[in-house]
């Protein structure tokens, strides 16, 4: 059964690494649901959260492929359970003076933000985990959005435990 | 200590550093400022006619030494010309190395005279890659490349460097120690690995042992030698592997796969435990996956962790070195043996009788006419099993891998994972540099031959006296075949029209070797013997064959092991207990 697996990768923060990885899964014919790149506490190595997916034979030759690229030092699978999970949405909805509260009410309940505010439209910003964000844009849509952006995401291991240990 | 050099001497002190004596190459503008301490050293260095050429040539010197192969090039045309060869070494796990120059790290990006970002290019048929702007770095980089090609699985390694850091100065200090966080390849297996594979195998009564090219790679054919012997089970090995066990050993089954023996095929398809030694059961093997080997288990001992349960599901992973691997397994296997050790006299005997049943052969052609499987059987008698084949792909390619017998690892080359046509001609080149005082034949297509003959030039420049046998039916063979059997016998663009032009015998005289043709049956000893006394020069031995020998046996492309035809639309019967 295919389903969305989320790989924490730590890579060697140098020139093309983002382009080896895009370039595996393109080539091994896996889709990436999620890309989200950043820096870590350490300059020299940068940390890929990828959300793929793939049925669980093909998630470990994923790991295994990934594996091989030179410049990834380490691959963590985070299981949903034991990981914070969170992903940025920025989303413009259309609201008339009769709705708006109503709008802004939906904000409130799911701990949102209201970050502009237009004579027909309000932005808002939302941070959850995917399950969140999409019930936030099924109560948002009858609305109508007029456009929204996402961000990839983020993911980290709950309590003491760290995701990856290097050096 | 590290003192005051250009980039480029840099470049070219890291090389020797790094062990190179000798490397393949052709200038040009961004690499031209390496081309001046080269001058100087003590590498090697063979200038080629086309950068594919200096590819390949890496390729089959590095197949037959098991060192690192070089190639250089200059950036743009001279670097993409370097793609097939990579992609070539990459697929079946070579060490190369390649060098190419770049324009000045400032003109990057700017669609620059004979710029192309080859670094971006090979990112997919290279092990790993390298753009270096700073001549600090390239010890760093020389030293990483021959580290990353020559160790755990090998592969293909490009160095891509800009022309201004070969021109600046820099201080030289080559790294005593190669430390990447990201590559370390596991070189021991488990030892509950190694006692499971013991029990599976202690309890198997129709085991196979299928081995890979990685026993190559490896050098574990001693190892193997034994773990055959104290098992006692058929060994079947694939296209790359072939050498690695002795055609003439008595538990020697052939090649599986497409152009595989019956025997071979079949024992793969009705074998109760595969143990796969550094194969990757590629679909030339495997046929329809879903079909093959359908009651087998496996065990899979590879040095590479993707390839465990890639194609196939594995029972047991023996990941690590091949030798270590088969050397960890003898004594569990030994001490099990002791306790139990299964009888494999049906197993055998069911063997034997697809072995005696379905011998490779083939037919003469009844018009006279020169049979292609005879003239390579007769190379292979003639020159011996200490001579290197180097072949290209095709027909020819089949028909060397089935009629010659090898007895000994690094004996046969040729391009399997990729295929590439034109790789003989400069993989011999290579071959015959790295292996001086071995007889290197190259056995080619027609087709093949045309695409990278320029190298005949270097090697008769250069004193690299390879002998070429051109199997020449006149098409692309391989091709026209899969038209007969597949497409109706419509030859669409594959005769070549090469009985006489180009003649042959004449293009290889004009390029300064010897040139000969054997036309009939009785010709042919005598062309061979001719050929194999010719050793200030090359020689080119145009062998005009009949034009529709096929390949036999076959299974066709996607299709289960299962349906091996032995000859046109004659498949093996068999009794029904065997099925």
């Amino acid at each position: 059964m295919s389903q969305n697996h989320t790989l924490s990768v730590l890579v060697e923060n140098s020139p093309g690494v983002l382009a080896r990885v895009a370039s595996l899964f393109s080539r091994r014919g896996y889709n990436i649901d999620s890309l989200a790149v950043g820096p870590t506490e350490n300059p020299d190595i940068s940390r890929m959260t990828i959300v793929i997916d793939v049925d669980g034979h093909a998630l470990e030759q994923v790991i295994a492929q990934l594996d091989k690229l030179i410049n990834v030092i380490s691959i963590t699978q985070l299981n949903p359970v034991t990981s914070v999970q969170r992903e940025l949405l920025l989303v413009k909805v259309s609201t008339t003076p009769e709705n708006r509260s109503q709008v802004l009410e939906t904000v409130q309940l799911f701990r949102a933000k209201v970050v502009d505010v237009a004579q027909d439209a309000v932005t808002i910003e939302a941070t959850g985990n995917a399950e969140k964000i999409q019930a936030l844009l099924r109560v948002l849509e009858p609305y109508g959005i007029k456009e929204l952006v996402q961000s990839g995401l983020v993911a980290m291991e709950r309590g003491l435990r760290l995701t990856e240990k290097f050096i | 200590m590290s003192e005051e050099v250009t980039g480029a001497q840099s470049l070219v002190k890291s090389l020797e550093q790094a062990g190179v004596d000798v490397m393949f190459g052709i200038p040009g503008g961004a690499i031209l400022p390496a081309y001046d301490p080269i001058f100087d050293s003590k590498i090697r260095h063979i200038l080629v006619r086309h950068e594919q050429g200096a590819g390949h040539a890496a390729t089959g010197y590095a197949q037959a030494t098991g060192r690192v192969g070089v190639c250089i090039a200059t950036s743009g045309p001279g670097a993409t010309n370097l793609v097939t060869p990579l992609a070539d070494a990459q697929m079946d796990s070579v060490p190369i190395v390649a060098i190419t120059g770049q324009v000045s790290s400032g003109a990057i990006g700017t669609d620059a005279f004979q710029e192309a970002d080859i670094r971006g290019i090979t990112m997919p048929v290279t092990k790993h890659n390298f753009l270096v702007t700073d001549p600090k770095d390239i010890p760093r980089a020389i030293a990483e490349a021959f580290h990353i090609a020559s160790t755990g699985r090998p592969g293909a390694v490009l160095v891509d460097i800009a022309k201004d850091a070969l021109q600046l100065n820099t201080t030289f200090d080559y790294p005593r120690e190669v430390m990447l966080a990201g590559y370390n390849p596991v070189m021991n297996p488990a030892s509950e690995a190694l006692r499971d594979a013991a029990a599976l195998i202690a309890q198997s009564s129709a085991p196979v042992l299928y081995v890979g090219g990685g026993v190559i790679k490896a050098n574990a054919h001693r190892e193997l030698m034994e773990l055959a012997e104290l098992t006692g089970a058929p060994v079947v090995t694939t296209l790359m592997a072939l050498g690695s066990f002795p055609d003439s050993h008595p538990q020697h089954l052939g090649m599986p796969g497409m152009h595989g023996t019956v025997a071979a095929v079949t024992a793969l398809q009705k074998s109760d435990l595969l143990i796969t030694l550094g194969a990757r059961f590629d679909d030339r093997v495997t046929g329809k996956l879903s079909s093959f080997a359908p009651n087998a288990k496996v065990i899979h001992a590879d040095i590479d962790p993707a390839e465990i349960g890639k194609n196939r599901r594995v029972d047991v992973a023996l990941l690590g070195d091949l030798k270590n691997s088969i050397k960890g397994l003898i004594p569990e296997l030994k001490a099990v043996f002791t306790k139990s050790k299964p009888d494999l006299s049906g197993w055998w005997s069911t063997v034997n009788q697809w072995r005696e049943q379905f011998p490779l052969g083939f037919d003469e052609p009844t018009d006279g006419s020169l049979s292609p499987q005879y003239v390579i059987q007769r190379l292979g008698q003639i020159a011996g099993p200490d001579a290197l084949y180097v072949a290209g792909v095709g027909q020819h390619q089949m028909w060397s891998s089935q009629f010659i017998n090898y007895e000994k690892p690094r004996t046969w080359l040729n391009s399997g994972g990729l295929g590439t046509m034109g790789y003989a001609v400069p993989a011999a080149m290579g071959a015959k540099v790295g292996a001086p005082d071995k007889v290197v034949w190259a056995i080619d297509g027609d087709g093949c031959f045309q695409m990278t003959n320029q190298e005949l030039v270097t090697c008769a420049l250069n004193n690299i006296p390879i002998k070429v046998a051109i199997i020449n039916n006149e098409s692309l063979g391989m091709v026209r075949q899969w038209q007969t059997l597949f497409y109706n016998q419509r030859y669409s663009n594959t005769e070549l029209h090469s009985k006489r032009i180009p003649d042959f015998a004449k293009l290889g005289e004009a390029m300064g070797c010897v040139g000969l043709r054997a036309e009939r049956k009785e010709d042919v000893d005598r062309v061979i013997n001719e050929a194999m006394a010719i050793n200030d020069r090359p020689v080119v031995v145009d062998f005009s064959v009949h034009r529709d020998a096929m390949v036999w046996p076959m299974v066709a492309a996607g299709a289960s092991n299962d349906l091996i035809t032995v000859a046109r639309s004659m498949a093996p019967v068999w009794d029904s207990q065997e099925l």
